[in-house]
């Protein structure tokens, strides 16, 4: 070791200047994130416990806001509503991503081909691909509907019926979303070693098997870390509904999510302290959905 | 001989095997490009062929009067300017502070390290709408909204970034630092001449992380900035849909010159975009 042979002095000095450079270098990135990060999430805690309506000056009013929101039908919709829109998105999109990964990862011909077109819809916004599908989602004229019609089946009202518009905004998510988690699915697979699939080929395995096997548990740690991410996104959900479940919409009280909710209080009503509350309140969700995740990551994955 | 033919055996099961799955990887690939199709053709058509029954598969004469529309209603080339603009900032800020935070996070020692990695961490666990309202109350307080700054604000550091970066700053050998040191090389000169460099592939993968997340961001930009000239592609094109709320045409005239900057970085950049998202999965 070099620093061994240094006198103690020019030891320390080194050091110092060690640390001098260190917080120099962390110094943008750790006052950003005060700025940016710590001080917002205290303050949102205290704009929870305000009344801060439009331009009148905020003023302190404890948990009244909290005590608001439970009582709020809309926004317990809208939690229901949210939570179910994971339950529609994660597992069929991870499974999907998942499926669609293990076939490409067969040595196909042309893999970076379907690779390249299933990312597509993540290099395009999201508010077009809201536009394209609530046209291809047309109760009259859109594609699906006239498409259906040939076999004589009249289509629902995709988007302004209760009953369909969050599913149609999952078919959406689900759509945009699977390039991303089949890239990741595939760079995880392609780290599970040949010999062991063919090893189990030799036992006389089928491609059933092979997939519970072998690929499923192997990829365990890749899946969680998919399935997290959807999970947060899909609590987070935004832009779909923003753009294609309007006020006006009559499937409004069936489709609006948490963050939907928190954008109109906030910004459309000026309810700044509501707001906070809302967010908060989704903060509260995600906390406990983390934990379980914590506690499924123990049980479920494989990190050898 | 017996295990040659079971070689063989297995590499004509597998042949057989394809046809289903190419069909299957077919179905799915038209799955995803039918919308772009359509939003495409549709953009051509005029609004009484778009809702003709049958619909026509290809437009009868190619209309060029959305895209005109569009132009008169927003200022297009300011909303490519401004997201592009964003995009880069966006990417800028996050390679160059991170770089930095993270070479000193893996590489260096100092007093309350841990605390501090801390506050990189957090800020990762918690959803970025709590910090929303407060970040748009300080913008407010420095009268900057309805600016660029507005648009770049929560992307000045990057939390993920620096995370990110830090695994790749803990792979690289201790020897390459120590010998640049012995050889006269102070922190910094190691630092820009020695490792960074050899994060070029985890900084692409950043900068790909990074465009696609600032280009697809929605919520902020529609908080922010108000004002038509100052609103990114995301927000132009909702605001479209609020005005011509049925006129499917022009709203895909509209979405398809959103959508196509990025498409072509992206048809450029198709192996980069991928191996990048590939590389922030696995090493996050």
């Amino acid at each position: 070791m070099t620093t061994a042979k240094i006198v103690p002095r020019r030891r320390s000095r080194l050091l110092r200047s060690e640390w001098a450079w260190a917080y120099l270098l962390i110094a943008p990135t750790i006052i950003g994130l005060c700025i940016l990060n710590i001080y917002p999430f205290f303050n949102s805690i205290w704009l929870s416990l305000q009344k801060m309506q439009g331009l009148t000056p905020a003023k302190y009013i404890g948990i009244k806001n909290y005590q608001t929101l439970f009582a709020d039908k809309l926004v317990m919709q809208a939690t229901w509503n949210t939570l179910y829109f994971m339950l529609l998105t994660v597992p069929v999109g991870v499974f999907l991503a998942l499926i669609m990964a293990t076939l490409l990862n067969n040595n196909i011909r042309g893999r970076d081909i379907y690779r390249g077109i299933y990312f597509l819809p993540l290099v395009v916004a999201p508010a077009a691909i809201a536009m394209v599908w609530r046209w291809m989602f047309n109760a009259e004229n859109g594609i699906i509907n006239q498409f259906l019609g040939l076999f004589g089946i009249a289509g629902p009202n995709w988007l302004s019926d209760p009953n369909t518009a969050l599913v149609s905004c999952a078919i959406i998510t689900i759509w945009s979303s699977i390039g991303y988690d089949l890239v990741l699915l595939l760079a995880g697979l392609q780290s599970i070693p040949q010999n062991y699939y063919e090893a189990c080929e030799i036992d006389g395995a089928g491609p059933l098997r092979k997939f519970f096997h072998i690929t499923v548990p192997l990829v365990s740690p890749t899946l969680f870390f998919v399935t997290v991410l959807r999970v947060m996104s899909a609590i987070k959900v935004f832009d779909v509904i923003y753009m294609l479940i309007k006020d006006s919409n009559p499937a409004f009280n069936k489709g609006v999510s948490l963050m939907v909710l928190f954008y109109r209080e906030a910004f459309v009503k000026f309810n700044k302290g509501y707001a906070s509350a809302i967010v908060m309140w989704s903060f509260v969700i995600i906390g406990v959905l983390t934990a379980i995740q914590f506690i499924a990551e123990k049980k479920l994955v494989n990190y050898d | 001989m017996a295990h040659s033919a079971t070689t063989i055996k297995g590499i004509t099961g597998r042949r057989r095997n394809l046809i289903p799955l190419h069909i299957i990887l077919i179905l799915g690939a038209f799955t995803m490009i039918f919308p772009f199709y359509w939003m495409i053709i549709t953009s051509f058509k005029t609004l009484g062929e778009s809702i003709m029954v049958p619909p026509t598969m290809w437009p009868n004469s190619w209309a060029l009067t959305n895209y005109r529309e569009v132009l008169r209603t927003l200022p297009m080339w300011q909303l490519y300017f401004n997201t592009m603009l964003l995009i880069a900032l966006r990417i800028v800020c996050a390679v160059v502070f991170s770089s930095m935070a993270a070479f000193a996070f893996a590489k260096l020692r100092f007093p309350f390290k841990g605390l501090l990695f801390f506050v990189v961490i957090t800020q990762q666990m918690l959803p970025p709408q709590v910090y929303i309202i407060p970040q748009y109350l300080q913008l407010s307080k420095l009268n900057m909204l309805n600016t660029h700054f507005a648009l770049l604000y929560p992307g000045l550091v990057s939390a993920f970034g620096t995370f990110f970066l830090r695994q790749f700053y803990l792979s690289l050998p201790p020897d390459l630092s120590e010998a640049a040191m012995i050889d006269g090389c102070n922190i910094g000169q190691t630092f820009l001449k020695i490792l960074l460099p050899l994060t070029r592939t985890a900084l692409m993968a950043l900068s790909v992380f990074t465009a696609i997340f600032a280009y697809s961001e929605m919520m902020w930009p529609l908080i922010v900035n108000m004002k038509v000239d100052m609103m990114t592609l995301s927000a132009g094109i909702s605001s479209l849909q609020n005005q011509y709320f049925t006129k499917y045409p022009l709203l895909m005239a509209g979405s398809a010159m959103a959508m196509l900057p990025m498409l072509i970085l992206y048809l450029i950049f198709q192996k980069q975009f991928i191996e990048g998202i590939a590389l922030t999965g696995t090493k996050a």
